[in-house]
């Protein structure tokens, strides 16, 4: 095992001989996986792949049948501060009674004990993180009464409000329009940039990122793919990983898969 | 017409020897100022985590518990407590999703019920003893009794004051508290034996039928008029104290339980909140809001 140091910085993450089973079934076996400190990776492949769990794993959510899962340096714990959780767009109640500032807030303080006292330090830090989302302007405005796009760079403001080293997300950019898909990438780039954060992305659309993923993990049919996005996103590399004939179409700058089983559509 | 108003206002208010009154149930008017504390913090938590028909189903079966106490000459708190204790753990532990947990809150609260009324039935004792466990008594707090409510009132608002931001995290962000480490479901169960607490100790007061307007009515009616948590958990207070002393202060005199006059507070803070949260919010946001 390395040992982190001053010079070579701990990955962001790191998977070796992971295997998951959900209900008995092999999700994804002898998965190795190295993430650098301000890598994106994003994840791939079809409806019940086991995207979501991945994330679960490395969260300390769902416990592997076999391997190990380190992040920066250090084994899976449940709770960890560092690693910031983006999830799948739900959208809060009309009539929840919390403004913006609040849901950042226990991105940045929610699980101590305490009722938690107002200081000049958590207000800027609060503050810098509606920043980097532009929502500063939304900061005392009732949660509820967000766009389903301003509710999504509110999450993404919570979860970087904690400056975690890693960052997970869930189909953050799920049923957004273009300029909110662009506003919440940019937030998390940006993020990733200034603090070399490693960055996991599931996404069942790899396009809206593509100039920002540096490898790809695509999963399906029990096995997977690591590597960068022009190796993986071909015709015959696909072919061979879901066992029948795929199509990788590039279409105006956008890449498509056509015909994998169960699914259709983008990878 | 005029003489059946008169006397009708009579039996409603009467302040006629208000002061010695005053000092006479000065327990009453504690314990009811304490609960107010204690109802407007539960109460923010229910309406975050949609409780209210916990709050009615546990309410009932402390009430069995309470009658049960009556019948078989035990103590009467403690049976109040026996009941929402069990009714919390049962529905805590039954009711993980909130579809389940409010059809085992459909099917405990009538069987709890149910059993109250038998009890009852079987009691023969005071008259006014069974009535008030149903529609509350201010004369019930008498002082070794009042040492039990403060206690448990002390247990749930230390609590409350320790779990306060796991259990907002738990409250309104459930999936993102559960990835950083928020125990949300001891915490889900944790809070109802606290609302159990709460529960038991606001049905010798306002009686199992009427404890919602203590439990849910002031949180709900800070919730229409603010959104800022510091804001709202102090006006969710200070409806509760309002309700609680005043209609106690009202009710003195009268030889009417002081449930209907905390209720009718209750009722008129909501009222007037939803009217100003109506401006405060107009409809058409809906339209901006919508996918």
């Amino acid at each position: 095992m390395v040992i982190p140091s001053a010079g070579s910085p701990a990955p962001a993450l790191e998977l070796s001989a992971a295997t998951l089973e959900l209900g008995g079934r092999v999700l994804w076996r002898d998965l190795d996986l190295r993430l650098a400190p301000g890598e994106f990776l994003a994840v791939l492949g079809p409806n019940g792949a086991g995207k979501s769990s991945l994330l679960r794993a490395v969260l300390g959510q769902q416990p592997l049948a076999s391997g190990a899962v380190r992040a920066l340096g250090r084994p899976i714990t449940r709770g960890r501060e560092d690693i910031g959780y983006i999830p799948q767009q739900r959208l809060f109640d009309r009539d929840t009674a919390l403004r913006t500032r609040d849901l950042v807030a226990l991105g940045l303080d929610g699980t101590r004990f305490g009722p938690g006292w107002p200081s000049r330090g958590r207000r800027q830090a609060i503050d810098a993180a509606l920043e980097r989302t532009g929502l500063l302007d939304r900061s005392r405005a009732p949660l509820g009464l967000l766009s389903g796009g301003e509710q999504q760079r509110a999450r993404i403001s919570q979860a970087l409000v904690s400056a975690p080293g890693l960052l997970l997300c869930d189909e953050p950019l799920l049923s957004l329009d273009l300029a909110h898909q662009r506003a919440v990438s940019d937030a998390i780039d940006g993020h990733r940039r200034e603090t070399s954060a490693g960055v996991v992305m599931v996404t069942h659309d790899i396009n809206p990122v593509l100039g920002l993923v540096d490898k790809v993990l695509y999963l399906a049919a029990g096995r997977h793919l690591v590597g960068p996005p022009t190796d993986v996103l071909r015709t015959e590399v696909l072919s061979d990983l879901y066992g029948t004939h795929v199509d990788v179409l590039n279409v105006h700058g956008r890449i498509v898969v056509v015909g994998p089983p169960s699914e259709s559509g983008s990878p | 017409m005029a003489d059946w108003i008169a006397q009708l206002w009579g039996t409603l208010f009467n302040f006629d020897d208000y002061g010695a009154l005053l000092l006479l149930l000065r327990n009453s008017i504690l314990a009811g100022a304490v609960l107010g504390v204690v109802g407007g913090l539960v109460g923010y938590f229910v309406m975050h985590r949609d409780l209210a028909f916990a709050v009615h189903g546990i309410s009932e079966l402390s009430f069995a518990g309470a009658s049960a106490a009556l019948l078989f000459g035990a103590n009467v708190v403690v049976g109040s407590l026996a009941g929402s204790l069990l009714a919390a753990l049962l529905i805590g532990v039954l009711g993980t999703r909130a579809r389940e947990r409010n059809s085992v809150i459909g099917v405990v609260m009538p069987f709890g019920l149910g059993l109250g009324i038998l009890f009852l039935a079987l009691y023969q004792g005071r008259a006014s003893n069974k009535f008030g466990l149903l529609t509350g008594q201010i004369v019930a707090v008498d002082s070794p009794e009042l040492v039990v409510l403060l206690t448990v009132s002390a247990v749930v608002l230390v609590a409350l004051a320790v779990l306060w931001r796991p259990l907002l995290f738990a409250s309104v962000d459930e999936d993102v508290a559960a990835a950083r480490g928020v125990p949300v479901r001891a915490l889900s169960i944790a809070f109802l034996l606290l609302l159990g607490l709460a529960t038991a100790v606001a049905i010798h007061i306002l009686g199992a039928l009427l404890v919602l307007s203590l439990l849910v009515t002031p949180a709900a009616a800070a919730m229409r008029v603010a959104s800022s948590p510091p804001v709202v958990v102090s006006l969710s207070v200070l409806f509760a104290l309002t309700a609680m002393v005043g209609g106690i202060l009202l009710a003195l005199g009268a030889s009417i339980p002081i449930s209907p006059y905390v209720t009718t507070i209750s009722f008129l803070l909501y009222l007037g909140c939803r009217i100003v949260g109506a401006r405060r919010r107009p409809r058409g946001a809906r339209l901006h809001w919508a996918r």
